[in-house]
């Protein structure tokens, strides 16, 4: 399968600091690729990279086999590139409505899409004129999906989505996303939970130390504790 | 487990609306005017407050959303204030037979272009001061100050170079000269052409911020410019536009101020910017409803201050920061998280 996304060498510096150190790795076209790794591996700077939120200082990073790592953030998202920020980063001073019709970047919300997207996460049609700042943090995430979703894109980036939820609603975020990637989406997802990795990723590249040092399927890490150990540093029986 | 059994959905607490400062104007007022003798001057000092505050919200009101939306601190604002003041004198000296017509019309026929071409020059300026003065020191506060406190210094001795020290006057149209009479009570005309202007420089400020997909960028923008960007809008180009509106809501504002005060002289924007500034910090940074209420806070206390103590009213707008910022350390209704 072709792979829609591809970094090839990535560094990128923040400040004086050196954190991605030749990341590669890619996405193919219509899988779910989670990210794995410790804590303060790289992950999240890798999202931010691909987005252009933080400059790469080299490397190459391609959509679809052009290039992108030149482009600013708004014209890498408009080139087809969703994000969903661990930190949700929902307009608190704006209404769910008001936080969608911005996502809507082409024009008027779809109706059937929206309805779609009420089916996965009801309170949001049921606080559709509540300022996002006075929902729970399971709703803004929501909300932080739904603004992900409103539009087709090419390549979804979602990072760290279930940090700090209730099982319930992490519950609905995962059938959201196995819906997703049904309907053919890309998604490149950052995780820590390995039990929702192992239950949405297709392949999985895991990085520590600002560099990718495993990449393969999904299928074959959750079936080799061992690797696991050595990669993540867990296995399934002791990270419930 | 889908999402219809989530707990999710229990409806949330009512949002609390903060009706509270909006009532503060109100509140000051009634402590006030029981103070003052006679009900003629009552009115004459409230509408006299009501107008000063008008003149500095929509002088201010350009600078709280440069300062919301682009977390840029500038001390230039106050030279766009004093340029349009200058701009609009410009114009407005050939045209002095229109101005001093009994006809409104011919009035209106000086007035107008002449507030539209200051509106214009300082906009156009405040592009060319984004993009050469600010735009190299974006998220950096200190080189901010100072290069845009540079920036001021150096249009105010532009001004006293072209236009030399003196205080250059500009009488009012004659339609806007005396008053209206309610009794023994006297409002000039041209403070309620104040309150007027101002009241529709806020509520098209709000429709637009409410209503618009740009005000809709612009909210989200104050409160986080890099989501905004993520979801493919360019922020830049709202930054020059919001920065050029800023500039030119300044120019507008000093163009009333210059026919309020009958004069224009160079060093008009500096000594107004330290006002501006206090009314943007007691509203809260980005928010426009709040720097209404700062101004008109700001004004009615300095108008009563100035009747009933005067020597209190050189520090009324001090002391009304330190005690609002007291009460709530982010201004009334503060907007951005910054």
């Amino acid at each position: 399968m072709s792979e829609l996304l591809t970094l090839s060498g990535v560094e990128t510096h923040i400040g004086r600091y050196h954190i991605l150190h030749g990341v590669e790795f890619g996405v193919p076209e219509g899988q779910t690729t989670m990210l794995l790794g410790r804590n303060g591996a790289g992950k999240t700077t890798t999202l931010r990279t691909i987005m252009g939120l933080w400059r790469a200082s080299s490397g190459e990073i391609r959509l679809g086999g052009a290039r992108i790592e030149t482009l600013s953030t708004p014209d890498i998202a408009r080139a087809g590139i969703g994000y969903v920020p661990e930190t949700m980063a929902v307009f608190s001073d704006l209404t769910v409505k008001e936080n969608l019709i911005l996502a809507a970047r082409e024009g008027e919300m779809d109706q059937t899409r929206l309805d779609w997207i009420f089916g996965f996460f009801p309170p949001l049609r049921k606080f559709w004129l509540a300022r996002a700042g006075t929902l729970s943090g399971g709703q803004k995430q929501m909300l932080s999906f739904a603004r992900s979703l409103i539009e087709p894109r090419r390549l979804l980036l979602i990072d760290e989505p279930t940090k700090g939820l209730a099982p319930a609603i992490i519950g609905a975020l995962i059938d959201c996303l196995k819906e997703v990637k049904r309907r053919g989406a890309t998604i490149l997802l950052v995780e820590q939970n390995f039990r929702v990795a192992q239950e949405i990723g297709d392949t999985v590249s895991v990085m520590d130390n600002g560099r990718v040092i495993h990449s393969g399927t999904m299928a074959e890490l959750a079936a080799d504790e061992a690797m696991q150990q050595r990669l993540l540093g867990l296995s399934l029986d002791t990270h419930q | 487990m889908s999402a219809q059994d989530m707990d999710v959905g229990a409806a949330l607490p009512k949002t609390p609306r903060d009706f509270v400062p909006l009532l503060l104007p109100i509140a000051l007022a009634l402590v006030a005017l029981p103070f003052i003798p006679s009900t003629s001057t009552r009115i004459t000092l409230t509408i006299a407050g009501l107008a000063m505050g008008m003149m500095i919200f929509v002088m201010a009101s350009g600078l709280t959303l440069i300062f919301g939306l682009m977390d840029v601190l500038n001390f230039g604002h106050g030279a766009f204030i004093a340029v349009g003041a200058y701009v609009a004198t410009l114009v407005l000296i050939p045209l002095a037979a229109w101005m001093q017509a009994d006809s409104v019309w011919l009035n209106l026929a000086a007035v107008v272009p002449a507030v539209l071409f200051a509106m214009a020059v300082t906009g156009a300026l405040g592009l060319a001061f984004e993009r050469v003065v600010i735009m190299p020191v974006y998220g950096q506060h200190l080189k901010q100050i100072l290069i845009t406190m540079g920036g001021m210094i150096v249009a105010e001795q532009i001004l006293y170079a072209f236009f030399g020290p003196q205080q250059i006057p500009l009488p009012l149209p004659a339609s806007l000269r005396g008053s209206f009479q309610f009794g023994e009570a006297a409002i000039e005309k041209y403070r309620v052409v104040c309150v007027v202007v101002g009241l529709m420089v806020y509520f098209a400020m709000l429709a637009i911020l409410n209503r618009t997909k740009i005000g809709l960028l612009i909210r989200a923008g104050v409160e986080n410019t890099e989501m905004v960007e993520a979801l493919g809008y360019r922020i830049t180009r709202l930054f020059v536009g919001v920065f050029m509106a800023g500039s030119a809501l300044a120019g507008l504002g000093g163009v009333m101020w210059a026919l309020y005060r009958e004069q224009v002289n160079a060093s008009m924007g500096s000594e107004l910017l330290v006002l501006v500034f206090i009314v943007v910090i007691i509203g809260g940074l980005g928010s426009v409803t709040g720097c209404f209420i700062g101004a008109l806070l700001v004004a009615l206390a300095t108008n009563y201050a100035g009747f009933l103590v005067p020597k209190l009213a050189l520090v009324t707008d001090i002391m009304l920061m330190v005690v609002i910022l007291l009460w709530r350390p982010r201004g009334l209704y503060p907007v951005t998280s910054r």
